[in-house]
């Protein structure tokens, strides 16, 4: 765990000055209040705002590190808010409408999965598809509009509390502790890694490459149906156009501050969330400071660009000899 | 014809080191004007090494070039072709989806009023390309042309860059015989033109067929520069595989055994276009040897065995029953180990740390769901860092901070972690350094001692000599011989590697 927390260092210095602005255009951010069992705050707030973020990242952490990537997150998201909708709609009982999304999630990863690994396609463009023509497969379904539902068990997904906490908040992080169990209490982990970096050294130890590479295409597609499920929960109805819109881009964004690679290799799973968290720190800091929001975006990409110059090797001597200098002042 | 010729190209010294291992060492390289000149030696002789010095695409440590009696240093690839030093290797660098012309003048086009002279530069290019026989349209794209074609353009934009020295690697590899007698053409007018050439091949016939002169590198050595018509081919092979000039004397034939229990037996095993179906029979406690060239066929032995590529013909028998390889998983279970050549690509995972890489096959092994526990796997991996003496402060680096010796000794070490009962090594002690390569050769011979059967492909033919006890002979992507007991000698086997020698020069193997 002190391996975790050292190279976590820089994201928490990150994290803190991002809430540190937030409290600077908020005060009473950090407040944390309990009304009617559930907490409010700016932090509870993040946190539920970010849920999406972080699903999409938990999924997309294990697929960087395989040297791939998956575009077709956000479309995903809409197709399972979509099949949520529709099924509350046809009458089925909410719990029905929920395993339909998460089955629908499965398929289209699974789809991803097949098209990397067994055709072969180079995965940004495999998964292009999907992102493409996901949208309009929800549109089908949605019929073009956006399909508003009054299942207060589906709109529950976003709305409902659960020990204080606003469900989504549980439901990401279940997700991430389930998924770093999954990578770090089996050995799937460094077969992953493996995988990504040498996938011919990878066969040729025996690691079950085909099956691994599937894998997290499919677990990436389940976190998105649930990122879904909550945006539909979120605004009770299914918006073919616009849920998830872009959000894949986010999902990158968190697990390459996170610390992984593009080239594949080592990731993980926390520090893929951390990097949700601080994205949404930063957008919530944005809005309250009541910027243009031209403006978020261009503060978001000025962040983005320090962060990876701070993480890349060309830097990486200068900031070391600095942690030195800094460590000796402060032990003399 | 080309001795009293004038001198060209002197380069003296050149040493270049990588971590861990010393790539080039002091090595002396003479070109003589009109001269074609052979580079030879095995994968890891240093050859791509020298290329890289003398076209400056990496710097060298020690050492001078003199070119035309005056000192050069080049900087860049860039800076050499200026020097009059340039390269074409065996990749074509040029772009397809250009014309030929465009690839001929990239960078240096023609201009008029400050403008590209298209006309112009198809004009040039095509009296350039007549010179070298080619009546090709230089506005084509260069993908409409075949891979010979597209060499010959590429020589073709080198020399036109005004080279003295034309540096050719593999250039032959993927030509049919037609076409390497075009290529073989020009570069003969090339050097009575007054170039010289220099020719880095492994085809044998080819350097017969075209060279004046062979220098053959070995290990990052100079082995010696000789008059190909003064060089017997056996004298040659016996250069590029033989002793090491330097000689280390720490291998000692061992006395005959008896043999061990049966345990496998390939029949007929092949596949077409790889390698031709081979037989052999492989005992606990036996040590196989597979020598040959480089392109002979050797490593894709160990493909088929270790189910790494599926045989379309014959069949692997392990204890008395047939079994099929579906993929290395079938072989790892049967308890098959295998140490690739490339350690990079096919070896190490960079990012993992070294106890990561060690245990990585037998957790393939029992499955991903069944981890081992860390406490496991930190005990397995201190024992083999202590057992194969692995240089390093702990078994959580990354493998890719160690040296190439360390590496393969890794290696080693994820395959003795599964215990297996078949361990293939190809090139085991290549690239690595003197000390790293004699522990490795004497715990190959305490794991044959203890009964483990090895199939090691090896180029250092006076060592395959001193611990096999048959070795299997690869040419052409066929078996060529299998030397039992007394006939194990390092004069035979290169004998076996050379006859018989009547092919015609052909670049494309069988």
């Amino acid at each position: 765990m002190t391996g975790w927390f050292m190279a976590a260092r820089s994201r928490l210095v990150l994290l803190a000055l991002v809430l540190l602005a937030n409290m600077l255009v908020a005060p009473g951010f950090l407040e944390l209040r309990l009304v009617d069992g559930r907490l409010f705050g700016g932090i509870i707030d993040i946190l539920n705002r970010g849920a999406p973020v972080m699903l999409l990242a938990i999924g997309m952490a294990p697929v960087i590190a395989t040297r791939g990537i998956d575009l077709s997150v956000g479309a995903v998201m809409a197709i399972a808010g979509a099949v949520a909708a529709a099924s509350v709609n046809a009458g089925h009982a909410w719990p029905v409408a929920v395993l339909a999304a998460l089955g629908t999630g499965l398929a289209c990863g699974l789809w991803n999965g097949v098209l990397v690994t067994i055709f072969r396609i180079q995965p940004i463009v495999a998964t292009l598809i999907l992102m493409v023509a996901g949208r309009g497969i929800a549109q089908m379904i949605t019929q073009g509009r956006v399909l508003t539902f009054t299942d207060d068990g589906l709109a529950g997904v976003s709305s409902a509390t659960l020990l204080g906490l606003p469900l989504p908040v549980l439901i990401a992080l279940a997700a991430a502790i389930i998924t770093g169990l999954l990578v770090r209490a089996t050995a799937l982990g460094p077969f992953v890694e493996a995988v990504g970096t040498s996938p011919r050294a990878a066969r040729l130890a025996g690691v079950p490459a085909p099956g691994i590479l599937i894998g997290v295409y499919v677990w990436s597609g389940l976190m998105a149906a649930l990122a879904g499920l909550i945006a539909a929960a979120d605004i009770r109805g299914a918006d073919a156009n616009n849920a998830g819109l872009w959000l894949e881009l986010d999902a990158i964004l968190a697990v390459v501050i996170g610390g992984t690679s593009l080239y594949g290799g080592r990731f993980s799973i926390g520090l893929s969330v951390l990097g949700a968290i601080i994205l949404q720190g930063m957008r919530t800091c944005i809005l309250r400071a009541g910027l243009p929001p031209e403006l978020n975006l261009l503060l978001m990409a000025l962040v983005i660009a320090l962060v990876l110059v701070v993480q890349s090797p060309a830097c990486q001597p200068a900031i070391a000899r600095l942690t030195a200098r800094l460590t000796r002042r402060g032990t003399a | 014809m080309a001795d009293r010729a004038a001198l060209l190209l002197a380069a003296r010294g050149l040493t270049r080191t990588y971590p861990g291992v010393r790539a080039l060492d002091g090595v002396d390289l003479t070109l003589r004007t009109g001269e074609i000149h052979a580079l030879l030696g095995e994968n890891g002789a240093g050859k791509s090494t020298l290329i890289n010095l003398l076209t400056g695409a990496q710097p060298m440590e020690a050492g001078s070039i003199q070119l035309d009696g005056r000192d050069v240093r080049p900087r860049s690839p860039a800076d050499a072709t200026a020097s009059g030093i340039v390269a074409v290797y065996q990749e074509i660098t040029l772009l397809p989806n250009l014309s030929v012309a465009e690839n001929i003048y990239l960078g240096r086009e023609p201009t008029r009023f400050g403008l590209v002279d298209r006309a112009r530069m198809r004009r040039d290019g095509a009296t350039l390309l007549s010179r070298f026989g080619l009546s090709i349209d230089p506005a084509q794209p260069l993908s409409a042309f075949s891979t010979a074609v597209q060499q010959l353009i590429a020589i073709a934009r080198a020399v036109d860059m005004s080279a003295r020295v034309l540096i050719l690697d593999e250039p032959t590899a993927s030509l049919d015989s037609a076409e390497v007698a075009v290529l073989f053409r020009v570069m003969r007018e090339l050097a009575g033109s007054g170039m010289a050439v220099l020719f880095v091949t492994h085809f044998l016939d080819q350097v017969y067929a075209v060279t004046d002169r062979i220098t053959v590198l070995r290990g990052g050595k100079l082995v010696g520069e000789r008059r190909t018509a003064d060089l017997p081919r056996l004298d040659l092979v016996a250069m590029m595989l033989g002793k090491l000039p330097s000689g280390d004397g720490h291998l000692q034939r061992h006395a005959a055994r008896e043999p061990g229990a049966p345990f496998i037996n390939v029949k007929g095993l092949g596949k077409r276009h790889l390698v031709a179906p081979f037989s052999a029979e492989i005992r606990q406690g036996d040590v196989l040897g597979v020598a040959g060239l480089l392109g002979s066929g050797r490593t894709e032995t160990a493909l088929l065995l270790f189910g790494a590529e599926r045989a379309d013909s014959g069949q692997i028998v392990v204890d008395g029953e047939p079994v099929t390889l579906k993929g290395p998983r079938d072989a790892i279970r049967l308890g098959f180990g295998f140490c690739p050549e490339d350690r990079k690509l096919d070896g190490i995972v960079p990012d993992l740390s070294i106890r990561e890489n060690i245990v990585l096959a037998l957790q393939a092994r029992q499955g991903w769901m069944k981890r081992l526990p860390l406490a496991r796997q930190r005990e397995l991996a201190d024992t083999f860092i202590k057992l194969l003496n692995i240089r390093t402060p702990d078994a959580e680096k990354p493998i890719q901070l160690l040296s190439g010796g360390n590496q393969q000794k890794a290696l080693l070490a994820r395959w003795l972690a599964t215990n297996p009962r078949l361990l293939i090594l190809d090139e085991p002690t290549r690239g690595i350094d003197v000390g790293a390569h004699a522990e490795i050769i004497l715990l190959l011979e305490k794991l044959r001692d203890e009964g483990m059967a090895l199939y090691v492909i090896s180029s250092e033919v006076e060592e395959v000599a001193a611990y096999a006890d048959r070795v299997m002979v690869m040419r052409e992507r066929r078996q060529a011989g299998m030397l039992t007991g007394g006939d194990v000698t390092p004069a035979a086997i290169i004998d076996a590697i050379v006859t018989p020698v009547e092919m015609p020069p052909s670049g494309r193997a069988a």
